[in-house]
């Protein structure tokens, strides 16, 4: 049985969304690194690209496949956890904190409502 | 999970002595020279470790590591998605014919006739299996054919003015060397989704093509797509491509499902690779090199890379430069050019008439262990598989054993374990991949080891947990290895002689020293 914060927000390729005010932290969920397996390695963007809604904005390597990172929102990107670089383990044992991947300033954070909800989300992954 | 990783096999730096040698060069005819005195010092060593062996060290490391290695000449292989099939020792034969393994590539074409028809036959014996109208034999890999598939389709697009276009359509099962070479030709991937059929989703794919409508270049279709099942809605999907001005490519990793039987040509595909290394009996990876032909339509024919073989009017052979459309060279030379006489070989060994049964046995094969096998593990798609089945392996994961411990059990049974977690939306995938050279024994002798895993899951799972018991080395840390990745060697101490028992209770590997040589 993997974690869904009640709080945050989901998609269906798996990745979560915090939202604080127009920006929001995005990262995959405990569901997702569990079906990954161990994670060796992740990519992700610049500071300053400009992401739209669906775009790939990163990559993340376990030792069972290489997936994509999707934006879940729109927005341009104003942080991004360098701390994961050397120690993506982060990744998997604390996907909803440490294991955070970027900060995006969202262009319109109404958009984020259109996203599934932690009971959406987990009945989507069957649990 | 700890690491047993253990030495198996020292290398040949540790197993050097100082001042043992191997070969007696003769005596120099001509006065030496410093080594100074012809190269610049920038090019010069003093500390160059190079290992010092005897010729009978060298054999019996190679020999040794060999043996550790596991291939289709020593057992079953059922790799999902590789076809690992028997590679005819005939096919070495024609090899080591002199005049074509010692062939040059820069001899004149009236000297090489014989292995110039063999790159002009193999044009045209595949264009037919095919269903296409020509054939390129440069690509060195599959990878390296959808590369030259997407620039050919790109070269199309450009020459008739729709260079615009910058969508390639992939299926989420596609493999993942196919958004790969889309994103090399620069063009960008959507993503198709599969439905509870297994199959492209037809509705999604009408959808997508309406929302990329007069930016799609193409689409890229296994067929049988990678979950072994045909697509049954073919000639609807690359009608619908074809009427929104894309081109269609056809992934032929799983050709073997199709070989003499149906062509992808016949489809409505336009372009596509074959792997000879796989459908085509020729050694995969470090048995290579592979082989990617690249088939194509009338449409396409302009754009191939340069050489292409030909036949002359006075029936001589040659290579064709004059292709001012062409994409230009993609490799050096003819392509792969052994790996393309082996498959040569294996085509002309069962010809046009037997052919069919490559496919169907593959297909016979594969349905025999989905049914058989199906009734302890999960199929995944319940219907008639192609050349390979995929199972799902979630109630055994509800009892703490996952696919990636039965993978690594499989190894204590003599088994190179089947593909696992591939395709990535199958949870708990195994795809088994039996081609047409096993018997049934060999596969009912593989259910019933499978089967026996099923009852240790329940009886013992630990067994299977701590898997694998007899093989060189136990379980790795994957993880640890892809995270700290190592790949230079540096010194250690010597090996000591006369090593004894190596702490695994396997005899020593450690070799005498033959200090009396």
């Amino acid at each position: 049985m993997s974690e869904v914060p009640p709080d945050y927000k989901y998609t269906k390729s798996h990745e979560w969304i915090k939202l604080d005010g127009d920006t929001a932290t995005i990262g995959i969920t405990d569901h997702a690194q569990e079906e990954l397996g161990d994670i060796v390695y992740v990519e992700l963007p610049e500071v300053g690209r400009v992401l739209s809604e669906d775009d790939t904005f990163g990559t993340v390597e376990s030792v069972k496949a290489v997936s994509d990172l999707y934006a879940p929102i729109a927005g341009e990107v104003v942080e991004v956890n360098d701390a994961l670089t050397g120690a993506e383990a982060a990744i998997n044992d604390s996907p909803y904190e440490s294991g955070w991947m970027i900060k995006v300033k969202l262009k319109d954070p109404a958009q984020a409502q259109s996203l599934l909800d932690a009971a959406t989300y987990k009945s989507e992954i069957g649990e | 999970m700890s690491i047993e990783l253990k030495i198996i096999e020292p290398t040949l730096f540790e197993l050097s002595r100082e001042g043992r040698f191997g070969f007696q060069l003769a005596a120099s005819d001509v006065p030496a020279k410093d080594a100074h005195e012809l190269l610049p010092d920038v090019a010069l060593r003093g500390d160059l470790p190079l290992p010092e062996l005897s010729e009978p060290d060298v054999v019996r490391h190679f020999i040794h590591l060999s043996s550790l290695n596991y291939c289709v000449d020593k057992g079953f292989y059922p790799l999902g998605s590789c076809t690992m099939k028997y590679n005819p020792k005939i096919n070495d034969a024609a090899v080591a014919m002199p005049g074509f393994a010692r062939v040059h590539p820069y001899q004149p074409e009236e000297t090489a006739q014989g292995a110039l028809e063999v790159l002009w036959q193999m044009q045209t014996a595949l264009s037919a299996l095919l269903g296409m109208d020509a054939v390129s034999l440069h690509p060195c890999a599959g990878a390296h054919g959808e590369l030259l598939g997407l620039m050919l389709i790109r070269a199309y697009h450009e020459h008739n003015g729709q260079g615009n276009r910058k969508s390639i359509l992939v299926p989420s099962a596609a493999h993942g060397t196919n958004p790969a070479s889309a994103a090399r030709c620069g063009y960008k991937t959507v993503s198709i989704d599969t439905d509870a059929r297994g199959l492209v989703d037809m509705n999604h794919l009408r959808a997508l093509l309406e929302k990329h409508a007069g930016d799609v270049a193409g689409l890229m279709l296994t067929n049988p797509n990678t979950l072994g099942l045909f697509e049954k809605d073919i000639l609807e999907i690359t009608g619908l491509i074809h009427d929104a001005g894309g081109l269609v490519y056809c992934d032929g990793a799983n050709m073997n499902a199709l070989v003499g039987t149906a062509r992808p040509g016949d489809m409505g595909f336009d372009v596509m690779h074959t792997n000879l290394h796989k459908t085509f009996s020729v050694p995969h990876g470090g048995g290579g090199p592979g082989a990617g032909p690249v088939g194509v339509k009338k449409i396409l024919e302009p754009f191939l890379p340069v050489p292409q073989a030909v036949r002359r009017e006075d029936g001589t052979f040659g290579l064709d430069y004059d292709r001012p459309l062409s994409v230009g060279k993609i490799g050096p030379f003819y392509g792969p050019f052994l790996a393309i006489l082996r498959a040569y070989v294996y085509i002309r060994h069962y010809g046009r008439e037997r052919m069919h049964e490559i496919s169907q046995n593959a297909v016979l094969n594969a349905n025999y262990i989905r049914v058989r096998l199906g009734e302890t593990f999960e199929v995944a798609y319940p219907e008639i598989c192609m050349h390979e089945c995929v199972f799902t392996l979630k109630a055994l994961k509800a009892k703490g054993v996952k696919a990636l411990d039965v993978a690594k059990r499989i190894i204590d049974y003599g088994y190179h374990p089947p593909t696992m977690y591939f395709p990535l939306l199958v949870p708990e995938c195994l795809m088994i991949e039996p081609t047409e050279t096993e018997s049934v024994e060999t596969i009912d002798a593989f259910i019933a080891a499978m089967e026996q895993i099923a009852r240790e899951a329940d009886e013992n799972p630990s067994l299977i947990l701590n898997a694998p018991h007899a093989a060189p080395v136990r379980r790795l840390d994957e993880a640890a290895a892809a995270r700290n990745l190592d790949l230079s060697w540096t010194p250690r101490e010597p090996v000591p002689s006369f090593q004894g028992d190596n702490g695994d209770g396997h005899p020593g590997t450690g070799r005498e020293s033959a200090s009396t040589f």
